[in-house]
């Protein structure tokens, strides 16, 4: 698997995605890359990068820093902290794509109500995402909507609602479109 | 589907800290596993189970693998459920084991059915786990169904199989590329991701024919990829074609680039940022390629998010390294970003800026760096130290500003890392400044005043006993030196007196008050300060007389030692108190290989600020002195030429020798520099058998083993050869390596007493005639070369041959002549059909050459070349000639 990251000019490709609480402990976290092979370096890893970013400011929009030779892009919410880490020569607008992609099919699936204590409880969709999202390094879906609704299948009565949901939240992007649009 | 896992929801409001997960417990966990092995199977407390295993291996438990098999094989048992949700974290769940647990491959059956099933999700999924814990043989098996999958019509599935098949390509290369058909009608999908995880799979089968790359990447740039992730990877393989297309330098035109500017337009903004910044790294882009891409980063450095402006800024800096001209537009834009919340982007704007800005500038921006220094942290403030000296280098006039705001951030806060910087930097500038180096000097003494690292007024102290002395007025300095003896450490105390030393060797005029500034440090309460001050006061001749310091004293002040700080180190430690005092000269002057340890441990006792780093020397000089340290080789000469080291080994062998050839006027001597990097053996008594079979004009007259040759300790064995005098003789050797092995335990790096003897084959190596030219410059080549005359001017035409460009052409005459290119004429513009070359030398037997080389394009590909020599002898004119006719 460490080949998709040695290939420079192939594939985008992610080397971790992290969410971390708001002390910077694990909520979840995935990694594709064995850049950092032992749980302790995992850990150092996790750690210096929160203290790093703790400060900024990534609630409205996603932030980003180089980090020992590698991008992160991160956005905040409530007590929870995304991060996705890439190679330095990535894109980091494909690298923001994928991470958008998973924060908004979360706080979809989540019904927007993302803090650490839902997350937790719903720990079992998160997984699914992270597993939608990419595979092995490689990007596998970018589009929020169609990630949680491939996580939704699972359970049939919650997807009625979350049609709903998945409906206004199309209704709400289309508007927001055509504002951005008309304001041009 | 939200259902909490703990059961008791009353406490839940109290505790802020509530967690589902609080008090988990691996082992009880894995009893509560159990229930998969129920008959009754309950999908909804399965789950949970699961996810509660995934929550403790995410948390970095680790499961043995009996306890990962275990949990396994009872994770298949829940295949016979047909809840959908559960389902889905089995397939996690295996996914998780499958590295750690034993026997995966017994779950094959179960995902072959999923594999063929009737739901989208159960193909998707199974493929993607199958493929994680396949084998060629199995892979074969379902190798039909996946070549099904990646043309099925549900794009997961499609997806599913095609990631699968990256990931395979890697382990089972062959199987993956009979699916070509199938993945290139993939590319051709409605669905955007399918078309990106096509496209890629499709272009590492083929990435190694470059011919069908070409192809792909002409075939896609017309047609329309609907992914803007595709489309990404199209830019990416597009500028791949166009680097190694060679033909560029004909026409002017670059194939492609009007794909990428298309791009530039495209409505994603990452594929419109892909565009511009492969643009920006095309070789030798012009600035007109440039334009339209820097235009539309400097769009981007106004968005919004903070994403965007990053990588339009980093992309930017980067052109600003090559092109600063082409980025000076976005100058106003860049300045806005100074005061970016994101301190990433500031710091890459205002790099930027000190590359591109130009000397009228460079006041402006200190002031607006000065406000931003103080809130970034300290690894922005080297970058940004580093930029400003580069700066202050290209425009020396603005020294005084850049000086002065190099001194006003050394007395602020700040880690050593980052005062080491301003320190380095402000050390530079006074060596290539000259005007700057009275107040660089000046800002040092006021830093060390009240410097916190001992290290760092260690070296100031050391440079200023070097520098000071040399300036107008040594004498202020003094107070600052000596107000180190009252206020600081032994080892900085240790360091002053030294220094004063130094002004008192260099001005007569210093000297009785160094005098009584040394005798008072007789009374310190430190060794060596005390040790110092006498040995300096009796050198210097402190007995109240002045007199001019003798030349062997200043040698003794400023000379460097030529003993390797090791072998003089080694030779302390063995000294056993006698009546024989320790002699120096007995100190070995070879440089020898040293024990790993040694080497990560960092010197104590530095021998000056950029002191080189201890390891075996490479430039001439150190050569010089290397050779004539070893005493068969003492009477060979002056050295004439030492060649830059040729490898003998491939990359990653046992043993890793480069051979650097020492050419004297009599006699040649190869230099194996071996590197054993097997750590569990000592090689000793390692030489290197030569034979010279095929160099009938050399004679072996001496070797030189090399005793011992630890792991990762370079070493060095010599083996010389008369030759005839004055003149070159070639040949080729070939070379054995010859060693004692002896096994060394890694645990404590003992090695074994006995070895066995042992050889291992190195390459060949050749004498050539570049091997006997030095390479020297003139600095007006047309005089040089009108004063030369024409009286052994030999003039010839050659054809080269197909080449790929002229540069490589030119390269490759200048490589093999190994002469020194004048004038920067080595440089060959792009596009031209015709360019001179102007080269120097040296010959053996000290005459000199110069060369006029004229190249030309004949016909598309073929080169021509016409060569004038004119040197101070007709053989030698006749020589070079020789050279070029026989390469």
């Amino acid at each position: 698997m460490s080949t998709l990251f040695l290939s420079k000019n192939s594939c985008p490709a992610v080397k971790n995605i992290l969410i971390l609480d708001s002390d910077g402990k694990r909520v979840a976290v995935k990694y594709y890359s064995d850049e950092w092979p032992t749980h302790s370096a995992k850990l150092n890893f996790e750690k210096s990068l929160f203290a790093r970013t703790l400060k900024s400011n990534a609630r409205t929009e996603a932030e980003i820093t180089m980090f020992d030779s590698n991008i992160v892009i991160y956005k905040f919410v409530q007590d929870l902290h995304f991060f996705i880490t890439g190679g330095d020569d990535e894109n980091e607008l494909v690298l923001a794509t994928v991470l958008q992609g998973l924060f908004d099919a979360i706080s979809l699936l989540l019904r927007n109500a993302l803090d650490k204590r839902e997350a937790l409880e719903n720990l079992d969709i998160i997984f699914l995402c992270f597993d939608e999202v990419v595979d092995h390094g490689m990007i596998l879906e970018t589009d929020a909507n169609v990630l949680a609704g491939k996580v939704a299948i699972q359970n049939m009565d919650a997807s009625v609602t979350l049609s709903e949901q998945t409906i206004s939240q199309a209704l709400a992007t289309a508007r927001e479109h055509l504002t951005k649009t008309l304001l041009k | 589907m939200a259902q909490p896992l703990a059961k008791k929801d009353d406490d839940r409001d109290e505790e802020v800290d509530y967690s589902p997960f609080l008090g988990i417990e691996k082992g009880a966990v894995l009893q509560e596993a159990r229930v998969f092995n129920d008959p009754q199977l309950d999908p909804q407390r399965c789950s949970q189970v699961i996810t509660k295993l995934l929550y403790l291996l995410n948390q970095g438990e680790a499961l043995t693998k009996v306890e990962a098999t275990e949990v396994f094989f009872s994770v298949t048992k829940l295949f016979q459920s047909k809840d959908i949700g559960l389902r889905r974290m089995v397939y996690v769940m295996i996914k998780e084991l499958s590295s750690s647990a034993d026997e995966v491959i017994m779950v094959t059956s179960s995902l072959m059915k999923d594999m063929t099933s009737k739901t989208d999700m159960y193909r998707a999924n199974a493929i993607r786990v199958l493929c994680r814990i396949t084998d060629g043989t199995l892979l074969t098996q379902i190798e039909r169904y996946l070549k099904q999958a990646i043309v099925d019509k549900n794009p997961v599935v499609a997806s599913a199989a095609l990631v699968s098949g990256i990931h395979l390509l890697q382990t089972n290369p062959e199987i993956v590329k009979r699916w070509s058909n199938e993945v290139q009608e993939a590319v051709q999908s409605r669905a955007a991701l399918v078309q990106f995880h096509a496209l890629a799979l499709l272009h590492q089968i083929r990435q190694n024919d470059r011919l069908a790359v070409n192809k792909l990447v002409s075939s896609l740039t017309r047609g329309s990829v609907r992914s803007p992730l595709a489309q990404c990877l199209l830019i990416r393989y597009t500028s791949q074609v166009i680097r190694e297309s060679a033909n560029n330098t004909q026409t002017g035109d670059r194939p492609f680039y009007d794909f990428l500017e298309g791009c530039l337009r495209h409505k994603a903004e990452m594929v419109i940022f892909e565009a511009a910044r492969a643009i920006t790294e095309l070789n030798g882009v012009t600035s007109r390629e440039l334009t339209p891409a820097i235009t539309v980063l400097q769009l981007f450095l106004s968005s919004s998010k903070p994403v965007l402006r990053f990588a339009a800024v980093r992309t930017l800096n980067k052109v600003a390294m090559t092109h600063p001209t082409a980025v000076t537009n976005c100058n106003i834009d860049m300045e806005g970003l100074i005061s970016d919340q994101n301190r990433s982007i500031a710091t890459l704007a205002i790099t930027t800026l000190l590359k591109t800005g130009n000397e009228s500038s460079v006041d402006r921006l200190m002031k607006q760096i000065t406000n931003f220094m103080s809130d970034i942290a300290d690894e922005f403030k080297i970058v940004v130290v580093e930029a400003i000296r580069s700066l202050c280098l290209k425009f020396p006039l603005k020294h005084r500003s850049l000086m002065n705001f190099l001194s006003n951030i050394l007395r602020e806060e700040g880690g050593f890392e980052y005062k080491k910087a301003i320190v380095d930097s402000i050390v530079i500038l006074i060596r290539d400044i000259p005007e700057a180096k009275e107040t660089g000097l000046l800002h040092l003494c006021e830093f060390i005043e009240d410097c916190e690292f001992t290290y760092l007024s260690a070296q100031i102290l050391h440079f200023l006993g070097i520098e000071g002395p040399k300036t107008s007025d040594p004498s202020k300095y003094i107070r600052y030196i000596y107000n180190r003896v009252h206020l600081e450490n032994a080892t900085v105390r240790a360091g002053a007196v030294s220094t004063l030393a130094k002004f008192g060797a260099m001005v007569d005029g210093l000297k009785p008050r160094i005098f009584v500034l040394l005798r008072r440090c007789l009374f310190d309460t430190d060794d060596e300060v005390r040790d110092r001050a006498t040995l300096y006061l009796n050198t210097l001749g402190g007995d109240g007389a002045v007199v001019e310091t003798g030349a062997d004293v200043k040698e003794f002040l400023f000379g460097s030692l030529d003993i390797p700080l090791v072998n003089l180190e080694n030779s302390l430690k063995n000294y056993e108190p006698s009546e024989k005092p320790f002699d120096i000269n007995y100190v070995p002057k070879e440089v020898k290989s040293q024990p790993l340890s040694e080497k990560k441990a960092p010197g104590k006792k530095p021998t000056g600020l950029g002191a080189p780093p201890p390891g075996p020397p490479s430039t001439v000089d150190a050569y010089e002195k290397l050779l004539s340290s070893i005493p068969e080789f003492a009477n060979f000469g002056k050295l004439f030429k030492s060649s830059a080291p040729v490898e003998l080994t491939e990359a990653e062998t046992e043993y890793a020798v480069n051979v650097v050839k020492h050419i004297f006027d009599g006699h040649v001597v190869f230099q194996y520099n071996c590197t054993n990097t097997i750590p569990e053996q000592l090689l000793e008594n390692v030489t290197v058998i030569v034979d010279a079979s095929e160099a009938e004009e050399f004679a072996e007259v001496a070797s030189k083993p090399l005793r011992s040759l630890p792991y990762d300790s370079p070493g060095q064995t010599f083996v010389a050869f008369e030759k005839p005098e004055g003149v070159p003789a070639f040949g080729k050797f070939s070379n054995m390596l010859r060693f004692m092995v002896k096994e060394v335990d890694p645990s404590t790096g003992e090695a074994e007493d006995d070895g066995v003897e042992d050889e291992y084959q190195l390459e060949d190596l050749e004498v050539v005639a570049s091997d006997y030219i030095l390479k020297v410059g003139v600095s007006n080549f047309r005089n040089a070369w009108e004063s030369m005359g024409a009286d052994f001017e030999r003039v010839d035409e050659y054809g080269l041959g197909p080449r790929d460009s002229l540069a490589e052409a030119v390269n490759a005459v200048i490589d093999l002549l190994g002469m020194q290119p004048c004038e920067g004429t080595e440089a060959v513009p792009p596009n031209s059909r015709s360019h001179t070359c102007l080269l120097s030398g040296v010959y053996i037997g000290n005459v000199k050459v110069l060369v006029r080389l004229q190249f030309g394009l004949d016909g598309p590909k073929d080169v021509a070349m016409k060569l004038a020599v004119r040197s101070e002898d007709e053989t030698v004119s006749d020589a070079i000639h020789e050279i070029v006719a026989s390469g």
